[in-house]
């Protein structure tokens, strides 16, 4: 670890205590979505179209209804008439009700293979399941359109007759006045480009492609639903934020989100894939009908075909220098498959692409685009690595035209405080500079790379952070413990992070500390766990929780020991002190003994608070790696991976290096081998794990982390998201260190065997 | 007086105009003053007494999360954005 000096000595802040929910996890007793077991429950599937675009033309269930078992069958008109209504889909991502309904079941088109046309539900899975084959739908198909670059052509097939382009963000703007298949357009400039590049010794102009990545969640999308004949609606699912459920389902169901309580189960993944509702409304619709509860899950090719995966993207990249390395000018286009309905992550992609750096001239475009492919989604970082990927490996041709090193390179042209974003505002206290320096001061770094067709590459990868509506509760017990009920979904290790911060503000140990996830009727709003939002926006709840209570057990020690109040303290050891007792003694009083005397002494002590705070941290992170190419087979192997990050305050070492490493490992993956395979009938042909090749342990070495701790003014304890930086570089880097190897750049990911091989025939010809 | 930085797509709506001076004590006023000089403008970025859904603004280099409540003072520095989501 690389603490700089602003960062402050505490007690539990920095150790690695025993997860909370690490026993039940270990031994099998969490309960996750697939576990929910309830009287009378009936089981849910969906009927999916198997062509990419088409008019559905007729639906027929009468088979499907005289099925033995079978208690109902559903369509698109089954929900109330959606309208226009923004939807929110993650911090910032919007849709409306129109198009999310769409997604969870077609009206009168289908958009991409395996969107839902209707759905069944019986006494089991098997009914149901065969069910679906007596369903009758007639279709007219419609030519495919799914490369991002077709779809904007005006040749292309329109998938939506009344979409026009909108300038900045979907829902915002004025539109264009034709029908066309690019959502939207935002631009960021800043100086006079032409007078950049005209000043440059160099230019690098590049394309890239990157494939659809899915997030690869080891547990499936499942919902289970129970609609009261009280008109109250109960859900158990796999979320990352149970409130905004709530708010999806009221909006598509339209009833009051009072009337509906949602239990987010134990989460198998979610990495931004975990926003969005599929199966939920649908199950409530079957429970409405029937009176009983319903359960769905899905399968994993229906997790891979009609899911959110991330953008597939075109992108261009134009960037001069001079011969001493600064950077001069850069030119970014950027166009990213939203999938079927609008709403890609381009604008994230768009305020990362540049943001290592200080440019002085530069312009960004960014196009949403739609395309016959499920609707994208969230996924970690999202819309960042394909940006970076792209500008990444222009800065890392540029240093080698320059025979520049590539971190000098970077550092000579770093952000800094100061700097200013593309979206206007400038940064604060960041810490590029300092990632920069701990990669170029690795042994990692300086170490010599032996051996043939050996290479070595690195990469820096941004990404903003957000906070967001957190709400907890603490309850101390009469044994010195604190009952903490929250309602924030724990993906990533946020109970340990949170009790950490609470035990720190209150001056006790971690393991005091007994933290509860609830459902949206046990606690007050709480934003999505998402944006790398949560140990920040949790840990302003927990540190202003913790001074209420310290204020509150201060009253009442100054109450038992009958002395005034401004006269007894609240130390960060969790002791209390007041005046010296009539012999002199000191008075003295540890947290677990006043709690003890809290039932006898005026009741026992809760409190309870809901923070939004601004200021969350960016961060930065940048890689090293050294592959290995087998010039006979294209494949690429890991030999050495440093992932060097700027955390803010690492609560959880344990965690947040764990964090670090998976992302990483999911960045190798876009990388090296996963890929969405089209078929020119806009079918996936890999949809399974089988084919869609995740990296296992086999294909990963050991990942080195450092933790750089630049601590986020922003936060009491300066905590900086870090979840989503990590998989930002990968691509960048493994790229760089393919073309030191074999000295040949790739420009498509993932950088697969194949994509090699045809790159070192090329250069053989 | 605060000064509203117009994104580059949006400045159709403000002649061509990259900052814009106002008067205001809170986004909804300075909006709402905004509005004054270009209607279309500010109907781009306030639905419904509230930021249109999909934009964000940043005060003194801050996102803010308290929508057109969120206060500004003498001086400060406005800037619109898409809004931006998260994994």
């Amino acid at each position: 670890m690389v603490a700089t000096p602003e960062k402050p000595q505490y007690k539990v802040i920095g150790t690695r205590p025993i997860r909370p929910d690490g026993t039940d996890k270990v031994i099998g007793r969490a309960e996750y979505g697939i576990d929910v077991r309830l009287p009378g429950m009936l089981y849910g599937r969906i009927k999916r179209s198997p062509y990419a675009h088409a008019i559905i033309k007729r639906i027929d269930a009468s088979k499907a209804l005289a099925l033995p078992g079978v208690k109902a069958v559903i369509t698109h008109d089954d929900f109330p008439p959606p309208g226009d209504t923004a939807m929110t889909m993650g911090e910032g991502g919007v849709s409306t009700a129109r198009f999310m309904l769409e997604g969870i079941m077609a009206s009168k088109k289908v958009l991409y293979r395996g969107q839902p046309v209707a759905a069944v539900c019986a006494t089991d899975h098997h009914i149901a399941e065969d069910a679906l084959e007596l369903i009758e739908v007639e279709y007219e198909p419609l030519p495919v359109v799914s490369d991002v670059r077709e779809a904007m052509s005006d040749a292309a097939p329109v998938l939506h007759e009344n979409l026009r382009t909108r300038d900045m963000a979907p829902l915002s703007q004025t539109p264009s006045d034709k029908p066309t298949n690019i959502a939207s357009h935002l631009r960021f400039a800043r100086g006079d480009v032409q007078a950049g590049f005209a000043a440059a010794d160099i230019v690098v102009e590049r394309e890239f492609e990157t494939s659809m990545f899915h997030q690869g969640y080891i547990e499936p999308h499942n919902g289970t639903a129970f609609w009261n004949r009280d008109g109250k609606l109960t859900v158990w699912c796999s979320t990352q934020g149970s409130f905004s459920v709530r708010a999806n389902l009221a909006t598509l169901l339209q009833i009051p989100v009072s009337q509906i309580n949602v239990i987010p189960m134990e989460i198998g993944g979610g990495f931004g894939g975990k926003l969005v509702v599929y199966l939920e409304p649908i199950a409530a619709v079957f429970s409405k009908i029937t009176g009983k509860p319903v359960k769905m899950m899905m399968t994993r090719d229906e997790v891979f075909e009609a899911t959110g995966p991330t953008s597939g993207t075109y992108i261009r990249v134009k960037m001069g220098a001079k011969k001493d390395g600064t950077l001069t000018a850069a030119e970014v286009y950027l166009a990213y498959e939203a999938g079927a309905f609008p709403g890609s992550p381009v604008g994230a992609g768009a305020t990362c692409a540049l943001a290592p750096y200080d440019i002085e001239n530069y312009v960004i475009d960014g196009y949403d685009v739609v395309v016959n492919k499920p609707k994208t989604a969230a996924y970690r970082a999202p819309g960042a690595p394909a940006a970076e990927f792209a500008v990444e490996s222009v800065v890392n041709e540029i240093a080698k035209q320059l025979d520049i090193d590539p971190i000098d390179l970077r550092l000579k042209n770093a952000a800094k405080e100061g700097t200013p974003r593309p979206t206007g505002q400038k940064f604060g206290r960041i810490g590029a500079v300092e990632v920069m320096q701990a990669m170029k001061d690795h042994p990692h770094y300086k170490s010599e790379i032996q051996g043939p067709d050996r290479g070595r590459g690195v990469a820096m990868g941004f990404w903003g952070n957000v906070g967001g509506e957190r709400s907890a509760t603490a309850a101390i017990n009469p044994d010195g413990t604190i009952k903490l009920v929250v309602g924030n979904v724990d993906i990533g290790g946020t109970r340990a992070a949170m009790a950490m911060m609470l035990a720190e503000t209150l001056g006790i140990s971690a393991e005091q500390v007994h933290p509860h996830v609830v459902g949206t009727d046990d606690i007050g709003a709480t934003g999505l766990t998402g944006g790398s939002s949560s140990a920040f926006a949790i840990g302003w709840t927990m540190y202003e929780l913790g001074l209420e209570l310290r204020k509150k057990l201060t009253e009442r020690a100054a109450r038992i020991w009958e002395v005034p109040e401004d006269q007894v303290t609240y130390g960060d050891d969790g002791v209390i002190r007041g005046p010296a007792d009539a012999e002199g003694k000191p008075r003295e009083m540890s947290f677990k003994e006043i709690a003890g005397r809290l039932a006898r002494t005026g009741g026992a002590i809760s409190a309870g608070l809901t923070t939004q705070k601004q200021g969350a941290g960016p961060a930065y992170g940048g890689h090293i790696v050294d592959v290995e190419v087998d010039r006979e087979t294209g494949k690429v192997t890991i030999l050495r991976y440093t992932a060097v990050q700027d955390v803010g305050t690492a609560i959880h070492p344990s965690y947040v290096e764990g964090q670090i490493q998976g992302g990483v490992a999911q960045g190798v993956g876009m990388a090296l081998t996963e890929e969405y395979y089209w078929g020119p009938d806009g079918r996936m042909q890999n949809a399974s794990f089988l084919d869609y090749r995740m990296p296992t342990t086999l294909d990963l070495p050991m990942i080195d982390t450092v933790l750089v701790e630049v601590p986020n003014p922003g936060h009491p304890y300066g905590v900086r998201g870090v979840g989503e930086v990590p998989i930002v570089p990968p691509m960048p880097a493994i790229q760089a260190a393919i073309a030191d190897a074999i000295g040949v750049n790739l420009y498509k990911a993932p950088m697969s065997p194949r994509v090699v091989l045809e790159a070192l025939l090329d250069k053989e010809r | 007086m605060v000064t509203v930085v117009i994104p580059s797509p949006l400045r159709r709506f403000s002649g061509g105009v990259e900052r814009v001076e106002v008067e205001g004590a809170s986004l909804r006023q300075v909006f709402e003053n905004l509005g004054r000089h270009y209607p279309e403008l500010r109907d781009r970025i306030v639905y419904d007494d509230d930021l249109r859904p999909g934009i964000a603004v940043s005060i003194d280099d801050e996102i803010t999360e308290d929508g057109l409540l969120a206060r500004v003072r003498d001086g400060s520095v406005v800037h619109i954005m898409p809004a931006m989501g998260g994994g």
